[in-house]
């Protein structure tokens, strides 16, 4: 037995690992980069979930950009007003009041409020349902497919399906935005937390076939703009919109809506 | 001796060019050869570490391998160094050039994945080459990359506007065009 032949390359092999493992790491320490304080202590304020929903690569691109000043403190939709608050005192600004938003998704149409052209079994995803004849098979095209895209791609857990239908938790939503991209049908959007009365159906056809097709959705009869107050109320393309802004939440339209399409968030 | 080493840079810059005719970083060649200015920072950056990469491991080789009697683990060791290497050559742009360091940005550490290094530091061995000839072959080597993607790229830019048939389209026609020109390229095989 040898034992050189095993020993020699061990020990070089070891030796030269070590030499590596060291020197890489005195350079490191060497070669340190300075990395911005303010950076440090705004990448400790934020949430850390990486979720990308201020539009920057993860927190640790937000820190930078904020701590560059190319960010407003309040750019996180996740931390609210707590950490810009926090982010706020680091930077020595004050942050601007900003309204809380939640996702919220159009559409109400719960297994037996609508009605099926024919039985889908198939992959599990509304995204690959844009392949299969009309768009899935509810006969309402612009309704919830109900295959939980958005559950999935929740970071938060804050956006399940129930009855066919996907629910927003308002209270765990951040309004990251993720389910808002995933969502092929683009029935999901941000709306205030402190809006009251909403309008859960995203159905552009004329009335008498959202009539036949779904028994929730919003038929364009423009009872509710006639009926609100504000004139917050606009019926465009056979389907009611809010304006936040005017809207004073007193609920007339939920109360007059023939179809109890518009519904009072809690 | 200066003669020497021109042939040989020119042999292996465009005649056994690394891509067109070894086949060797075809990863970065294909992936970023979309735009022209990219395609020349990864060439850069390929430059500055087949040079530095074939004088150290030449050195290893010369000094430790052949002393030892290990040379059959060159492969590893190779890898080993190559890798640490890179990662100190981006330790010192982040600290010292960093303007270098952000204009080479995700290709530096890329490099490390690059089979380009590692067969410009085997060739060397392979061939008995000195370390200057090792280091010079290196620089060629990799300046006959640069030239290959950056062709590459320009010529994907301009395909960009051209109407391909659909079954062609995305990297279908790019290893065509790729194809192409390692034909091409073999027009410099009577060059010496």
């Amino acid at each position: 037995m040898n034992f050189s032949a095993i020993l020699t390359p061990l020990i070089v092999m070891l030796g030269l690992g070590l030499f590596v493992g060291v020197f890489l790491g005195i350079a490191g320490i060497a070669f340190k980069v300075k990395v911005d304080e303010k950076e440090e202590a705004v990448l400790k304020a934020l949430p850390g979930n990486n979720c990308g929903g201020c539009g920057f690569p993860g927190c640790a691109g937000l820190a930078h950009a904020i701590a560059q000043g190319e960010a407003p403190v309040n750019q996180c939709p996740v931390g609210g007003e707590p950490v810009a608050d926090a982010i706020a005192a680091i930077m020595g600004t004050t942050a601007e009041k900003t309204e809380k938003m939640v996702a919220f998704v159009a559409c109400k149409a719960h297994c037996d409020d609508m009605t099926m052209d024919y039985d889908y079994y198939g992959v599990e995803d509304c995204r690959m349902l844009s392949f299969v004849p009309n768009g899935g098979p509810k006969s309402c095209n612009d309704g919830c497919l109900g295959f939980g895209t958005c559950m999935k791609t929740c970071p938060f857990d804050a956006i399940h399906v129930v009855d066919g239908v996907a629910v927003v938790d308002r209270d765990k939503c951040k309004a990251c935005g993720k389910c808002i991209e995933v969502c092929p049908k683009h029935l999901i959007s941000l709306v205030p937390y402190s809006a009251q009365y909403l309008v859960a159906c995203s159905s552009q056809q004329k009335g008498p076939v959202t009539m036949k097709q779904c028994k929730v959705g919003c038929i364009g009869c423009g009872i509710c703009a006639k009926n609100c107050p504000l004139e917050a109320v606009k019926v465009e393309n056979f389907n009611a919109t809010i304006d936040f802004s005017v809207c004073k939440n007193c609920g007339t339209c939920a109360e007059k809506c023939p179809r109890k399409t518009i519904v009072k968030q809690y | 001796m200066i003669k020497n080493l021109i042939v040989l840079s020119l042999g292996s810059a465009l005649i056994n060019n690394v891509v067109l005719s070894q086949f060797l970083g075809l990863c970065p060649f294909l992936g970023v050869s979309k735009k022209v200015k990219t395609a020349l920072g990864m060439g850069g950056a390929v430059i500055f570490v087949i040079t530095l990469a074939s004088i150290v491991t030449g050195l290893i080789y010369k000094g430790l391998l052949v002393t030892f009697d290990l040379t059959y683990l060159k492969t590893i060791v190779f890898i080993l160094v190559i890798a640490a290497l890179v990662q100190f050559v981006e330790m010192f742009l982040k600290r010292f050039v960093p303007s270098l360091y952000s204009a080479l940005g995700v290709y530096l550490p890329l490099i490390t994945t690059n089979c380009a290094v590692l067969g410009i530091a085997i060739t060397n061995v392979q061939k008995d080459y000195s370390i200057l000839e090792g280091t010079v072959n290196g620089f060629a080597t990799a300046v006959g990359f640069t030239i290959a993607i950056v062709i590459l790229a320009g010529i994907r830019e301009k395909m960009q506007y051209n109407d391909i048939p659909k079954a062609f389209r995305g990297m279908p026609i790019v290893l065509v065009s790729a194809g192409l020109m390692a034909i091409a390229f073999c027009g410099f095989a009577g060059l010496l």
